[in-house]
């Protein structure tokens, strides 16, 4: 992907979502979810700097924001990024256990994102569906009531493309 | 136009989605199509039913038939058996604790009589998509009554005469709020909705956005009517795709007609209202950083005053209400305030939502009328704790909250008597927790929380938490001393005094309120070097019973780390240093020759 396609691509972006907002300032976090989308879970640091030459706010700015919250990563993830819950219901529930599962499945730490480029592992604050604990989400979609068993199951058919509810 | 003959309910709450739903609906249409009957049978997804650990749930409708736990291979059965035959399928019926089947729990059984549905009137009920059922069950009729037959200060006095309080968890009189917002003078104000629901093991704002999105609509409408905005924000967190995207709809569609927009029914009042979405931290669901964050910044919290009331969004005065609390408007201003105050206690009038969760059999959102006793939430409507269990404590409010121990079961749920408790009633979360869970390992998992989503803005927040969290991991690993609970209680309360905000200020309470309760705990762990609920990894060991052993290998070959070794009819041995006393063994042994030990 070349520079200019990048600064196409965010100014596009940028353009739109300014447009769809009621107040045109500050758009800056819903501009870097878009971009994030449109990068397939990442942010390049290219883009970053893109925004910050076509809005003018400052690149320490745009630093600032992208390391506080969580859910932005300027490093390159899986095309299915795993967010497990670690909250106490999950916690309480067999979560621990559930975690280490995924772990062992997937051969990766919290963070980090397999070799094939296909999952990343993360942890999350509570999703909200603590009546089905333990519980995670791939990408968009949630899943609930899980157990060791469960999660290996559910990794191995969004590998094989047998999950048509998840979208990568 | 064909008669309906049946109208099928599917729960279509976030909970139920996870739990198969989308597959259910699925083949349901599937089914329907294959028996020409898509026409004559209705199938409406609706929002959250309440009863989680049932889902998916499934109501037909005219006789109202609930069936539970329903899976894609169920389908079938329920279309040739109950649709085409009429004969209810007894294996899908919900079950009490006897084995006896009943057709219609939601009414019969407590989970769903001791309720009263005020906030979530429409849940389970309406298609959440459909403005149409939204307006059939009386929705915008407040809102026409507002801007056509009402003053601002009448509204006002309303909400006084209901007694309603901020149900995000400070409890502030909903009436002052907006009372403050509209005195306050300015050419632009904005209303806002604190949709950031974060504190572990609450879940009725999400339920509320996802499954009657339209009743946050009309009530921030009426809001910014009262107060005199323009604009509104609803800010989301980015967890929550599905409340984004219903949500969404719903303000499509209200403009479409003419329900938000430029001059709303024809009244020539304009209000427009647009989502925001966070990007996960906990702390935006502090008022003031989630302006902060709304406008682009890091959401780390202001310095108050000035309240959002004077100073807000973009320097504005802000109204800021969180889900729950817009939920219960609608029904005040048609029914009145007074009707509302009729429900509750004094100091807590009104219906609160609980999220029921962790060891108790019912899990899910529960209403029911303040000064309703833990004891009836838990073991009555909650169906009690599953497996025999003994319950231990009943978590509150979450990471600011605290543990409330059996003893004090009776307790009349109000936002006084909780904080009498060392515990408050916060969003409403409960989380239950039975004999096998260790209050000193629940501490510790609350700090490693507030240690993460510290924002980091005050000294004693950021590193008083961690320098907690780092005595009570020594603690849960068996090296913890007695003046260690000194220097918590000292560090806990220089945190809880000199933080901005809620989060820091609260942020001990979860280790405050077990170590008043569930002291000897402490001590077993510091004393004995003992997890009594046999939960702390490294004072917790699994052992097999050389003389109930049988060598069947059950258990080497469900270990998921291979810690366990041994010959064939042999007894078998584990590897305590590879262990994650995971517990899959004990489950496998079918010799109970395995158990948990702490020394």
């Amino acid at each position: 992907m070349s520079r200019d396609e990048i600064r196409k691509t965010v100014e596009d972006i940028y353009v739109r979502v300014s447009n769809e907002s009621l107040e045109k300032g500050d758009v800056l976090l819903n501009t870097l979810h878009e971009i994030q989308d449109h990068y397939n879970n990442f942010i390049p640091v290219e883009a970053a700097e893109e925004l910050h030459d076509i809005t003018g706010v400052p690149l320490s700015k745009i630093y600032e924001v992208l390391s506080f919250y969580t859910m932005f990563s300027t490093e390159k993830r899986g095309q299915y990024v795993i967010r497990i819950c670690k909250s106490l219901p999950c916690h309480v529930d067999g979560g621990a256990e559930v975690v280490e599962a995924l772990k062992e499945k997937l051969g990766i730490d919290f963070g980090e994102t397999t070799e094939d480029g296909v999952f990343t592992l993360e942890q999350s604050s509570c999703l909200g569906l603590c009546g089905v604990s333990p519980v995670m989400m791939i990408n968009e979609e949630a899943y609930g009531n899980l157990t060791p068993e469960k999660v290996k199951t559910i990794i191995d058919d969004v590998k094989d493309g047998k999950r048509s509810d998840v979208n990568a | 136009m064909p008669v309906v003959e049946n109208t099928i309910l599917i729960c279509a709450g976030g909970a139920c989605i996870s739990a198969g739903e989308k597959s259910v609906k699925e083949t349901l249409e599937e089914k329907l199509q294959e028996y020409s009957l898509e026409n004559v049978i209705k199938v409406v997804e609706t929002g959250c039913m309440g009863a989680c650990d049932l889902g998916p749930i499934m109501v037909i409708y005219p006789e109202g038939v609930f069936y539970q736990k329903v899976e894609p291979k169920d389908v079938s059965k329920i279309v040739e058996e109950h649709l085409l035959k009429g004969r209810v399928v007894n294996d899908l019926l919900y079950k009490g604790d006897k084995g006896d089947l009943t057709i219609k729990p939601q009414e019969n059984i407590p989970f769903f009589t001791e309720q009263v549905k005020i906030a979530t009137r429409n849940l389970g009920v309406i298609d959440p998509l459909s403005i149409e059922e939204y307006i059939a069950r009386d929705g915008y009729f407040a809102l026409r009554k507002v801007l056509l037959e009402m003053t601002p200060e009448a509204v006002i006095e309303e909400l006084k005469k209901s007694e309603l309080r901020g149900r995000g968890g400070a409890g502030f009189p909903t009436y002052m709020k907006w009372t403050l917002a509209r005195n306050s003078e300015s050419d632009t104000k904005y209303v806002i909705c604190n949709a950031d629901e974060g504190d572990p093991g609450a879940f009725m704002d999400r339920a509320v956005l996802e499954g009657d999105p339209h009743a946050i609509v009309e009530a921030m409408t009426i809001a910014a009517y009262v107060i005199g905005a323009e604009k509104g924000f609803v800010y989301c967190r980015a967890e929550y795709p599905l409340a984004i995207e219903r949500l969404t709809i719903a303000i499509n569609k209200a403009k479409e007609y003419g329900l938000l927009g430029n001059n709303i029914m024809d009244t020539g009042f304009s209000f427009d209202l647009e989502i925001r979405i966070g990007a996960g931290a906990f702390v935006c669901g502090e008022e003031t950083a989630l302006i902060n964050s709304i406008e682009g910044k890091r959401g780390v919290p202001r310095l108050k005053p000035p309240y959002p009331s004077d100073k807000g969004l973009w320097g504005k005065p802000t109204l800021n209400n969180n889900v729950e609390t817009y939920a219960n408007i609608a029904p005040i201003i048609r029914n009145g305030g007074e009707w509302f105050a009729q429900y509750g206690v004094e100091g807590a009038r009104g219906t609160k939502v609980f999220a029921l969760a962790g060891k108790v059999k019912n899990t899910g959102l529960v209403e029911v009328p303040f000064g309703t006793s833990l004891r009836k939430l838990v073991f009555e409507i909650g169906g009690g704790i599953p497996n025999g269990k003994k319950m231990k404590a009943v978590q509150t409010g979450g990471p600011s909250g605290g543990c409330i121990p059996m003893e004090y079961i009776d307790t009349p749920i109000t936002y006084d008597n909780l904080k009498s408790l060392g515990a408050i009633v916060g969003s409403g979360g409960l989380i239950i927790m039975d004999e096998d869970d260790c209050m000193v390992d629940v501490a510790k998992f609350f700090l490693e929380f507030t240690v993460e989503e510290s924002c980091g803005q005050c000294t004693p927040c950021r590193e008083g938490t961690k320098q907690m969290h780092e005595i009570m991991k020594k603690i849960t690993s068996g090296e913890g001393e007695m003046e260690d609970l000194d220097k918590l209680k000292e560090l806990g309360q220089y945190i809880m005094d000199t933080s901005l905000c809620g989060l820091g200020q609260t942020a001990p309470q979860p280790v405050i309120s077990t170590m008043k309760y569930f002291w000897e705990e402490y001590l077993a762990h510091i004393d004995e070097k003992k997890c009594p609920a046999k939960r702390c990894k490294a004072l917790t060991r699994v052992v097999i019973d050389k003389e109930k052993c049988v060598g069947c290998t059950a258990c080497a070959r469900v270990c998921p780390v291979n810690c366990i070794s041994g010959e064939v009819r042999k007894p078998h041995e584990i590897d305590p240093d590879i262990c994650t006393r995971c517990g899959s063994c004990i489950t496998v042994c079918r010799f109970n020759a395995i158990d948990k030990v702490s020394p």
